[in-house]
């Protein structure tokens, strides 16, 4: 008895000492940390324009194929030898396969500017310019000046596509568990086939078909395809808690079907929802990154997948211009992550049981 | 066999049909939709490259009767739906003698033979990490280490490819970049071949690994801990089994059964995303096929590939679908 007081005693200024203000679950280090890292990508979007010069995105604004400025190597003449054999050491090397490759067909058949003309900054020269801090492609673009104007149009795509799709997703999945019988059976029936349909391949198609896409178009075409995977969830989350208590006691008051979906439902699922939307905002930017990379995007405004369609069409690897492929590449790497970050914070926030296994 | 009953497997075959069915309508409407005429973007194509052409109206017509596009859509529907049935998928537009079921059939298998080897990888890989990591008795180090094999979880395959390209095929040279087999080596059952073959997978394989692995952790993980206190567990720690076996035989088989739910619901994805991996890669299978006939607007081998690429994708589903019975003998799949 003696010792029950005792640690009841030694347990509750303990949890006193727990309680505080950052001790909301929503405080969840990995949602914070995920938020910060999309805050940056939005800031960078936004302050860009305002400290940088956005006409650098068009072509020939700057000199073509200026390395990163960090970068001074000294080197006094360029020697398109070098560079040759370098690219045939690299064909060598990597002895391509029955249908020869896209990017070393590229490399014989394009002469990559550098090679030969005297005028020419290219690789033979890599020295960087304070001008153009992370260097241009070989059209003449400011890295920089692409990533500002690219990120924050990746992150606007994936939100309005994702966003449209969680809404469909949410009426749907609602629709289908809540009122049950062959409403369900549609609905569920439908979203399994489109599971299955591989979503990225009939796009491309879409994307093929169409020739020129707009940005807008191209979220709303992945938007189509973006709410099979909420409505599946969200059905499911809606079977369970259409037998809570307080659920049947709506309904027993004679709450209307809709006022028990939205007003009683829905705010139980918030996190749960919130971590869907962070999941399928990703999976519209890889779709819509994806496209792009193909060079199926929209070709009139920079985006960070078209300028990774260019340095792969440039055969940016062999010309070791690395930095022409690696930021965008570096800026969506960060965009993912921090999104990873969200949703796997929600999910904890939702989800109690996942948080802090690692003390143990 | 126990769940395997014969409705469970009569209802997966409807949905198998059924998605097909829905594929093959998708493939057919599409193009259909879309602004343009095949047969006048052929025609412009054809002038493009030799120029003026003779009596073109008359070919318009022969070639719209040829391909059934005079006939009313439903008409058009129904003779389409019957030459798929027959595995016509028509002729290639760019590359005319070859049919499209023709050029399918040499790329699919490089396509199936990848994704098989990566996805059975990720999954036996991903899982096992998952597992050890939400698993109570899991010595500390190996906790500690194993977050890291999941820094790549959230970067999209394409891009951690051109990393590796660069890395491995370009810098460290010890790596091809790309193709399915050497150009020196003849295609043939020998040892050299294969060596060639397994060689130029190793990148794609691993760049698909590596990113996909971390999302079948984390899933089992999560499985892990959230039946950690059950009581099925408890029982078997209380009537001392080593903690091994309860690991395995209990924890871990039950964890992973939603997981080939999830696999299941993932293979479409896979497949699509296959499409990117063979671009970087310049891998001769399907998705390589596709990107080509995109380039060249070779309509009837795009339709034919994305009809072939639900048939694959599927299929595979099917067979998840039907195996999952045998793993979880608790599920009977009967109406009650």
């Amino acid at each position: 008895m003696a010792e029950l007081v005792k640690t009841i005693e030694n347990s509750t200024p303990a949890k006193k000492r727990g309680i505080n203000r950052f001790d909301s679950p929503w405080f969840n280090p990995r949602l914070v940390i995920g938020v910060t890292m999309v805050g940056i990508v939005l800031l960078i979007g936004i302050g860009g324009p305002l400290v940088w010069d956005m006409n650098l995105v068009y072509v020939a604004s700057s000199p073509l194929n200026l390395p990163p400025a960090w970068i001074h190597v000294a080197q006094p003449t360029p020697e398109p030898v070098a560079v040759a054999t370098a690219a045939a050491t690299a064909i060598n090397t990597s002895s391509g396969g029955l249908g020869g490759s896209s990017m070393l067909d590229l490399m014989e058949s394009t002469p990559a500017p550098g090679r030969g003309n005297p005028g020419d900054v290219g690789p033979g020269n890599p020295t960087g310019d304070p001008k153009h801090p992370l260097g241009t492609d070989d059209q003449g673009r400011d890295m920089l000046a692409l990533i500002i104007a690219g990120a924050p149009a990746s992150l606007k795509v994936g939100f309005i596509a994702a966003s449209i799709g969680m809404l469909l997703g949410i009426f749907l999945g609602f629709s289908a568990g809540f009122l049950g019988g062959w409403v369900d059976a549609v609905i569920r029936t439908t979203s399994d086939v489109m599971f299955t349909v591989p979503v990225i391949a009939v796009l491309f198609v879409i994307a093929a078909f169409l020739k020129h896409l707009e940005l807008n178009e191209m979220a709303f075409l992945l938007a189509l395809f973006a709410w099979p995977a909420p409505t599946r969830f969200i059905r499911a989350q809606a079977l369970t808690l259409r037998e809570r208590g307080y659920v049947r006691m709506a309904r027993l008051s004679g709450m209307s079907t809709m006022g028990i979906m939205f007003k009683e439902m829905m705010p139980n699922l918030l996190p749960y929802l919130a971590a869907s939307l962070v999941g399928n905002i990703s999976g519209a930017i890889l779709a819509e990154a994806s496209l792009e990379a193909l060079g199926l995007g929209p070709t009139r405004v920079p985006t960070l997948g078209m300028t990774v369609n260019y340095a792969i069409r440039g055969t940016a690897i062999l010309r070791e211009m690395w930095w022409w492929w690696g930021f965008p590449i570096l800026v969506l790497i960060f965009i993912f992550t921090g999104l990873f970050q969200i949703a796997t914070g929600l999910d904890e926030i939702a989800n109690p049981r996942l948080r802090g296994v690692k003390s143990q | 066999m126990r769940g395997l009953t014969k409705g469970y497997v009569l209802r997966r075959l409807g949905m198998f049909v059924l998605t097909i069915w829905l594929g093959a309508t998708l493939v057919f409407i599409i193009p259909r939709l879309m602004p343009g005429d095949p047969v006048g973007a052929m025609i412009g194509r054809m002038t493009g490259v030799g120029g003026r052409i003779e009596n073109a109206e008359l070919l318009i017509a022969a070639w719209r009767a040829k391909f059934g596009l005079d006939e009313p859509i439903l008409g058009q529907y129904v003779h389409y739906i019957g030459s798929l049935a027959t595995g016509d998928l028509g002729y290639s537009l760019s590359s005319f003698p070859a049919t499209v079921t023709e050029m399918i059939a040499r790329s699919l298998p490089w396509t199936i033979g990848l994704l098989t080897v990566a996805t059975i990888i990720s999954f036996l890989l991903g899982n096992t990490i998952g597992a050890l990591l939400g698993w109570r008795r899991t010595p500390k180090w190996v906790k500690r280490i194993l977050p890291f094999s999941l820094t790549f979880t959230s970067v999209p395959f394409f891009m951690l490819a051109m990393i590796f390209i660069y890395v491995f095929a370009y810098g460290l040279k010890i790596l091809p970049a790309t193709g399915s087999a050497g150009r020196g080596v003849t295609e043939a059952v020998t040892p050299e071949y294969f060596g060639s073959v397994i060689l130029h997978g190793i990148l794609p394989v691993m760049a698909i690994v590596v990113t996909s692995m971390g999302g079948w952790a984390l899933g089992m993980r999560g499985m892990m801990i959230t039946s950690d206190g059950d009581d099925y567990l408890i029982l078997a720690q209380a009537k001392g089994l080593r903690p091994r076996r309860v690991f395995t035989r209990y924890a871990v088989r039950n964890a992973i059964l939603p997981q080939f739910t999830a696999l299941a619901l993932s293979m479409g994805a896979i497949v699509g995303g296959s499409v990117l991996v063979e671009y970087l890669f310049a891998y001769p299978g399907i998705g390589y096929l596709l990107y080509e006939a995109i380039q060249t607007s070779d309509y009837n081998l795009i339709q034919g590939i994305v009809f072939v690429l639900v048939l694959t994708t599927s299929t595979a589903v099917l067979i998840i679908d039907l195996i999952y019975p045998l793993l979880d003998p608790r599920i009977s799949y009967q109406k009650r």
